[in-house]
């Protein structure tokens, strides 16, 4: 018998946590339908860390005891304003929405490669495993000074991928 | 012969907290570091830290560096560069190379050994081939000297400075082929792993390498799946196409100052090995004698930082600088800060290290 679809072992085999051990961290708002932007938190290990909940505006990331307790997203208070994005030392979070327009949905995800995407770019999208899953259009690439040098890039893809995408492919090095 | 209240060796996150701790106290600080430039491994870390605002999370680590000597600057801490602590006798007595040029004598009221840690080799057929090197090698070279040591690269080891130099070189331009893990788990934090597996990068757990092969350069590697006692599993072994090996293998406690100074000295196999006994204060058997940073057990830069303020407060108040109230106010800031870091899945495992450490109960001499 032969096997196509990818086995998931978790985050300590796989080096990407599991459906199961996103859908058990309470930053991973899995059951959430929505069509507008909502912050997606890929934390599931305890680890002292908290500038997530520092950083965002409405006070809708908590970490409930402590300093080493899994961030908690509260979806009603997420606005998608993707503040988190830049501020996570994992890059561990995305903002994604369902429906950005007819067909499409949208991800902001962090990305610290250069040469950075352009507006209008078509690049390869990919899930945790950095398989490419589909192509995406570049909307905007934001630089800010509280950034520091993580940029936070906006793509749209067709809404048949929303659950898979995570992040694009890095662009090749140019003058190697 | 020179005479300071508290000389520190080391100026790397540890040593540089110390002193500034120190100096803020009103103590008259010598820093000394081997190195051209001070910041120790500081400035090869592009990322961002963990923690809270407390422990400048969200920071890089190069920005933590400046901020580090700024302050050292503004409180006028004098550093000796390209010196080299070749002993410590008579209780007091350091013994310096200055600037490589000059041999001095030194005496000191205090000492706070930060001399940080080594890398652990591997050796495997071909490891003397030019391309195999240690992670933290390949780092200085592309994060401090921005020269990329080959554009294929075999890590391994899966510990935070293994999969945070590959995502470095990521990052430098360079292809990070695959990750081997000799144990059936991975090592570093998950948010790391996941950042290099989603640019593409496959792990192999209970995997070693077997051999680097090529004709006077890494030209391939041989990689070799490894069953529960560390043996290779035959017929498992796979060859991967690369010009670099890079070792994150773990690092060791670098102790001989201590080792000669005469501190008595404990096992911890979680912290990598033979470390100087101290207390939860960070002093040795010695009573003039503090240690902070990896020197006391390898953990990352942000402990490291807050056991140089630890230090550097034990020693201060020890030379008559504040008052008992004062003291344990900070005393206590300082240990819940490291508290929190050892803190956690990962954290809790280094928090009972240093407990066992702790408890050793080496005799003060």
């Amino acid at each position: 018998m032969t096997c196509c679809n990818r086995c998931y072992y978790g985050v300590k085999i796989d080096g990407v946590p599991s459906i199961e051990e996103l859908n058990a961290s309470p930053g991973y708002p899995s059951s959430v339908v929505r069509n507008r932007p909502l912050a997606y938190i890929e934390c599931v290990e305890e680890i002292p860390c908290n500038p997530c909940a520092s950083a965002c505006p409405q006070n809708a990331i908590t970490l409930e005891k402590g300093l080493t307790s899994l961030p908690e997203i509260n979806p009603d208070l997420c606005t998608g304003c993707g503040v988190c994005i830049a501020a996570c030392p994992g890059l561990a979070i995305y903002v994604k929405a369902r429906e950005y327009d007819q067909g499409l949905s949208s991800i902001m995800f962090p990305y610290e490669y250069y040469p950075l995407p352009e507006v209008g770019d078509e690049v390869d999208l990919v899930n945790r495993f950095g398989d490419e899953v589909c192509r995406g259009t570049v909307l905007s690439v934001k630089l800010s000074q509280k950034y520091d040098r993580t940029a936070v890039v906006k793509v749209s893809f067709p809404q048949a991928y929303f659950n898979e995408v995570v992040s694009m492919k890095r662009l090749p090095v140019k003058n190697m | 012969m020179g005479k300071y209240e508290v000389v520190i060796v080391g100026a790397g996150p540890a040593g540089l907290s110390a002193a500034i701790e120190a100096a803020s106290s009103g103590c008259k600080v010598l820093i000394i570091d081997e190195n051209s430039k001070p910041g120790g491994q500081l400035f090869k870390q592009i990322h961002k830290f963990f923690g809270s605002k407390e422990h400048r999370a969200g920071i890089r680590g190069i920005n933590i560096g400046k901020q580090l000597l700024e302050e050292a600057e503004r409180l006028q801490i004098e550093v000796w560069l390209d010196s080299e602590v070749c002993g410590i006798f008579d209780q007091h007595k350091i013994w310096v190379v200055k600037n490589k040029k000059k041999t001095i004598l030194l005496e000191a009221d205090r000492i706070i050994l930060a001399t940080g840690a080594t890398e652990n080799a591997v050796s495997f057929p071909g490891w003397h081939l030019p391309g195999v090197m240690g992670a933290g090698a390949a780092q200085t070279m592309i994060n401090i000297h921005r020269v990329l040591p080959g554009t294929k690269v075999l890590m391994i080891g899966s510990g935070n400075v293994g999969i945070i130099v590959s995502y470095q070189l990521l990052q430098a331009g360079a292809d990070v082929v695959a990750v081997v893990e000799g144990s059936p788990r991975l090592g570093g934090y998950g948010v790391h792993t996941a950042k290099i597996r989603r640019a593409g990068v496959p792990f192999y757990v209970s995997h070693t390498v077997a051999a680097a092969e090529g004709n006077g350069k890494v030209e391939r590697a041989k990689i070799v799946q490894i069953d529960s006692s560390w043996k290779p599993v035959p017929g498992t072994e796979k060859e991967l196409e690369v010009d670099t090996i890079c070792i994150a293998a773990g690092l060791s406690p670098l102790t001989e100052l201590a080792y000669l100074a005469g501190c008595e000295f404990t096992y911890t196999p979680v912290l990598g090995g033979h470390v100087p006994w101290h207390n939860s204060r960070m002093q040795t058997s010695l009573e003039h004698l503090y240690i902070a940073g990896d020197i006391s057990g390898v953990e990352e830069a942000s402990t490291a930082m807050e056991e140089g303020r630890m230090a550097g407060l034990q020693a201060a108040a020890s030379l008559g600088y504040m008052n008992d109230g004062e003291k344990q106010e900070k005393e206590q800031e300082i240990q819940a800060r490291l508290d929190d870091l050892r803190s956690g899945f990962f954290g809790e495992k280094r928090m009972n290290a240093k407990n066992i450490i702790f408890a050793a109960g080496g005799k003060q001499k």
